[in-house]
């Protein structure tokens, strides 16, 4: 408990708040690095997962990406690349970005594929075009799952970021690393409570925007005692339930909804 | 390849040290989740309680976790004893949910049929309840395997040894064959315990498996 106390009086020194080593430019390159890898898999992830949700087509991708990359360790990755590219902010941005991929994938997939049949055949009915029945049906409507991969994908590279610090780059993770060697733990210990205060902060706003995003139409269709549909919509955590799953193809990997369960915590 | 061959014993003995470090936390995880699990799906207050525990843990960055045990458990920072506690604490934190879903898949009209014929809770649990929610059980199992298998690899990062110590004095040395034999060594473990898995899913739930290739004909029929 003692290292405890040292890690919060280390906290609590000014001296750690101050200087490019200082706790926030430290936390403002965890987010930037954090931020980039997301927004570039989420271009892609999200596009791709609206596209394989709406066509049907080519949904072995998600399948397969999201169980494969389960087993892939992602230190293992991060080192390759680094030796590949030099090390610096390059290997990393790449590795998180692969990392970050098949939960947006996933998600937004599993967004477009919880909207009710009944629903996008009756928008199609009312003269609805396709890319209407995406924009103004599937999206809103899957939109507390589409967010939820982009939960699980931030708080995976949140976490990851931490032991990309190992190659010299910025973020929380240096502290763990430049004072890991030295022994002087008060440092790393300080460094490991600031990426969990993070990753729980950032698990916190998203659960709130997740909740927001349920349409309000569907909201109270949650609050209704009738089992109309209710399944289905209300659905909002992409992670929840393992048997809610429609789409249970045989065996080798367990289905799609489950896919989502990937591990935040590299 | 000859890099592989030459040193086959080291390869050897660290692949056994990742298993020895990966079966605990998968066996330990299942054994405390399931009764959590069956709490949370029983008792309504525990619900909220255990999953929202069980979220929050999930959340804690491995690397932070690693470095955060021995403070706690006042064991050294080398101790292998850090790895298995902490990926322990994630296979429960994701299975807790896993199985209180599994739990609440088990029909209603089973579990009452089960009672009118005179089952008691325990004999209830054993033989109805609990091997009707094996194939999401089973499918939970699975994920943590894999997860486990990879996430062991970070715990080289403060020392415990594990085939992530290919990946680190490979960059070291700026030799990728190395970091190469890592990763194929974990997946390759990750491979073969995910066959175990399943293996020992169709041996203690093969009607899961009946089930399942019924329903596909179905499908395929109805298609």
């Amino acid at each position: 408990m003692n290292s405890f106390l040292g890690a919060l009086a280390w906290l609590a020194d000014p001296a750690n708040w101050a200087g490019d080593n200082g706790i926030p430019i430290r936390l403002l390159e965890h987010l930037a690095i954090t931020g980039i890898a997301v927004l570039i898999a989420a271009v892609i992830g999200i596009s791709l997962g609206l596209f394989i949700g709406h066509t049907g087509r080519l949904s072995f991708l998600v399948v397969s990406t999201t169980g494969a990359l389960r087993a892939l360790p992602t230190l293992g990755l991060l080192v390759l690349f680094a030796l590949w590219l030099g090390v610096g902010l390059a290997p990393v941005i790449i590795v998180l970005v692969i990392l970050a991929i098949p939960p947006l994938l996933a998600g937004a997939y599993a967004g477009v594929e919880s909207v009710d049949r009944g629903t996008i055949d009756a928008a199609r009915a009312v003269g609805m075009t396709e890319w209407q029945i995406l924009t103004r049906v599937e999206i809103p409507l899957g939109l507390p799952i589409i967010v939820g991969g982009l939960r699980s994908a931030v708080l995976q590279v949140v976490a990851t970021a931490t032991i990309a610090a190992y190659l010299p780059i910025g973020g929380l993770g240096r502290y763990i690393f430049d004072n890991l060697s030295l022994r002087r733990f008060e440092p790393v210990f300080a460094g490991a409570i600031l990426v969990t205060v993070l990753a729980l902060v950032l698990e916190g706003v998203f659960a709130g925007i997740q909740r927001l995003t349920v349409p309000k139409g569907v909201r109270i269709l949650r609050g209704s005692p009738a089992p109309y549909g209710a399944g289905r919509a209300a659905r909002i955590e992409p992670d929840a339930s393992p048997t809610g799953s429609s789409s249970d193809e045989s065996d080798p990997v367990p289905p799609p909804a489950h896919h989502m369960q990937q591990h935040p915590t590299q | 390849m000859t890099w592989v061959i030459a040193n086959f014993s080291q390869i050897w003995r660290l692949t056994l040290d990742h298993i020895a470090l990966s079966v605990p936390p998968i066996l330990l995880g299942f054994l405390l989740a399931v009764p959590l699990g069956w709490i949370a799906h029983r008792y309504k207050p525990s619900r909220a309680i255990l999953l929202t525990a069980g979220g929050l843990l999930y959340t804690v960055p491995g690397i932070a976790l690693f470095i955060s045990l021995p403070v706690i458990l006042g064991t050294r920072i080398l101790d292998p004893v850090n790895v298995i506690v902490a990926m322990t604490i994630y296979a429960v934190a994701l299975l807790v949910r896993t199985a209180a879903d599994a739990f609440d898949a088990v029909s209603g009209d089973v579990r009452q049929s089960s009672i009118a014929v005179g089952y008691g809770p325990i004999r209830r649990f054993f033989e109805v309840e609990l091997p009707l929610a094996g194939p999401v059980l089973l499918s939970g199992l699975r994920v943590v395997s894999a997860s486990t298998v990879s996430l062991v690899s970070i715990g080289s990062l403060i020392g415990v040894s594990s085939l992530g110590y290919f990946f680190l004095n490979g960059l070291n040395r700026r030799f990728p064959t190395e970091i190469f034999t890592g990763i194929v060594g974990v997946i390759v473990i990750a491979v073969v315990f995910d066959l175990i898995l399943v293996l020992i899913g169709r041996l203690l739930l093969p009607w899961a498996h009946v089930a399942r290739q019924r329903e596909g004909r179905g499908r395929r029929a109805t298609a």
